[in-house]
């Protein structure tokens, strides 16, 4: 049994439809590929699972269960947890803060004070930001900000992590951590959907992959398979672009 | 999270409370009701700062938290004993801030501040229509209590107060509250039931405005609903807070005190132009005081010891 599915997934602005009549599912265990082209409707699919946004029709179903309608914070306790696009770290309050926010409020039921405390420490060393856990958030590098990030939706302790955009703005050995990072969450038993720009990663990351395109799916498959695909191809480098000729 | 608070800080906290206590044995009455006045600001502003501090929500609506309190007292002022008259004045302000807070708290911004403040007319005049058309009359009378008794209430108001400050800041839920006013949105996505938890931490900081409300009723015995919701209360806990320092919890005490002083002082030797000085002192507070009193003492004595240290 996949670990999300998606029926018939749609949201329009004004409109327009950013995600429309979409499919999709995800095995228990696998890291899924996300791209597409700029407004192709990625991150606001992120929205519409976490529950940012209300889908205008369809269901999402998590571990069997059907998620639509749900708030934020009921989501998150159940084991979904997100990243985003542009970092919404809380720059004021200190690293460790940060990630023992997580840990007190994103997992199901009341968790005591020195449990909270030691998921936000192994959720820190686990990113590798321990050392700089008493620094305000705020004074970090995009990259640990990102990574931040993550730590702070590990100690929610989720089954499913949504990575927007984590390698976006970071240098070449920024992008080689994280995708070091993204393995050893997949190998914790977690199960990741990424969207990502950053090629490189998307190829050695993902087990899948799934292609949207103004809001509509457009492929999905293997790495390989979607490189492949012609439809792929022609959105991202537009008709008669083959390699061969 | 604020495990830093320290261990001197709660015995300091704890003299002065007793120190406080053994006033009204000794002092004139003149002390005790000046006292009365700055418990009772001490008192709006840390509870005002309990919510909008951490939170950066500025909520105007002080004074209609602060006034339900005052009403209710002089509606059940009669027929019930003191305490339980606090009691009821804190519990309906309470509701109030219950009702008011899950309707008004997904606004954001200056709508906030906004509507908070309309609250505060829109009580005024729902209160007065009341008391015109229905029990035709437009002012009550609070049974009176002495001014010791009033200052002891308003000294225990303070003191529970406090404590509930203390234990919130310190705990999880304080985090949250920060964390809320960091960015809201990332709060909700790593769990924080945000709309609950801003709702009942508003309505617990109005159950402090409307005790404080309730006891100082039974100080001024007649009441209508001008006096009961005076706009005023509505901007002096943030102007307070402001000059104290938000953050530290003695910040907004510490303002209070010396600002009913000030307002005081100066009403007693310029009583026609207090409130010009009193504005250009709040103008220049703001402008080069960013941080408050408090930040601007660390400042300095960060400048006088490192000087030291540079000496040496």
């Amino acid at each position: 049994m996949p670990i999300l599915e998606g029926r018939g997934v749609t949201r329009y602005f004004g409109g327009l439809a950013a995600v429309s009549d979409v499919d999709f599912w995800v095995e228990t265990g696998e890291v899924l590929g996300l791209i597409g082209p700029n407004g192709a409707g990625k991150t606001t699919l992120f929205n519409l699972i976490s529950a940012a946004l209300a889908p205008k029709s369809g269901s999402i179903f998590f571990k069997g269960k059907e998620i639509t309608g749900l708030k934020p914070y009921q989501i998150c306790r159940m084991g979904l947890s997100r990243t985003f696009q542009t970092v919404k770290v809380f720059g004021n309050l200190s690293v460790m803060e940060n990630v023992l926010l997580g840990a007190f409020f994103g997992g199901e039921g009341r968790i005591a004070s020195a449990d909270a405390l030691e998921a936000a420490t192994s959720a820190l060393t686990f990113v590798g930001l321990s050392e700089a856990a008493a620094t305000p958030a705020r004074d970090l590098t995009l990259a640990n900000q990102k990574r931040l990030e993550v730590a702070r939706a590990l100690a929610t302790r989720p089954e499913l992590l949504l990575l927007d955009e984590m390698m976006e703005g970071l240098n070449p050995t920024e992008v080689n951590r994280a995708m070091a990072l993204v393995k050893q969450i997949q190998e914790k038993g977690i199960t990741v959907v990424m969207i990502e720009h950053v090629m490189k990663a998307i190829m050695n990351v993902c087990g899948r992959i799934m292609v949207l395109h103004h809001g509509a799916k457009i492929a999905e498959g293997t790495p390989q398979e979607v490189s492949t695909h012609k439809t792929v191809i022609e959105v991202y480098f537009g008709e008669r672009a083959d390699a061969s000729r | 999270m604020e495990k830093k608070t320290s261990k001197k800080g709660i015995i300091l906290g704890v003299i002065l409370v007793i120190l406080g206590a053994l006033v009204p044995l000794f002092a004139p009455v003149y002390t005790v009701i000046l006292l009365t006045s700055i418990l009772m600001y001490m008192t709006i502003a840390v509870s005002w700062t309990l919510f909008s501090g951490p939170t950066g929500y500025i909520s105007l609506a002080s004074a209609a938290f602060f006034g339900a309190g005052i009403y209710t007292a002089a509606i059940v002022g009669m027929a019930l004993p003191l305490p339980l008259v606090i009691v009821a004045g804190a519990l309906a302000s309470f509701c109030v801030a219950l009702l008011v807070g899950a309707l008004t708290l997904r606004l954001k911004g200056i709508y906030f501040v906004m509507f908070t403040f309309g609250l505060v007319e829109l009580l005024l005049h729902f209160i007065l229509w009341w008391e015109v058309t229905i029990s035709g009359t437009t002012g009550r009378v609070v049974p009176p209590a002495g001014n010791a008794i009033v200052f002891y209430t308003m000294l225990i108001i303070f003191v529970i107060l406090l404590l509930t400050v203390f234990f919130i800041r310190r705990s999880r839920y304080g985090l949250a509250l920060l964390s809320i006013g960091e960015n809201e949105e990332a709060a909700s996505h790593a769990g924080v039931h945000v709309t609950a938890l801003k709702v009942i931490v508003y309505a617990i900081s109005a159950l402090f405005m409307g005790a404080a409300g309730a006891a100082m009723a039974t100080r001024w015995t007649y009441i209508d609903p001008k006096i009961a919701f005076n706009p005023l209360i509505s901007f002096m806990p943030v102007l307070m807070a402001i000059f104290g320092g938000i953050r530290p919890l003695y910040g907004p005490i510490i303002g209070a005190a010396i600002f009913t002083y000030l307002e005081e002082f100066l009403l007693t030797r310029f009583p026609y132009h207090y409130m010009l000085i009193f504005g250009i002192i709040m103008v220049v507070a703001i402008l080069y005081m960013p941080d408050g009193l408090i930040g601007l003492t660390q400042r300095v004595w960060k400048k006088i010891s490192r000087r030291r240290y540079a000496d040496t």
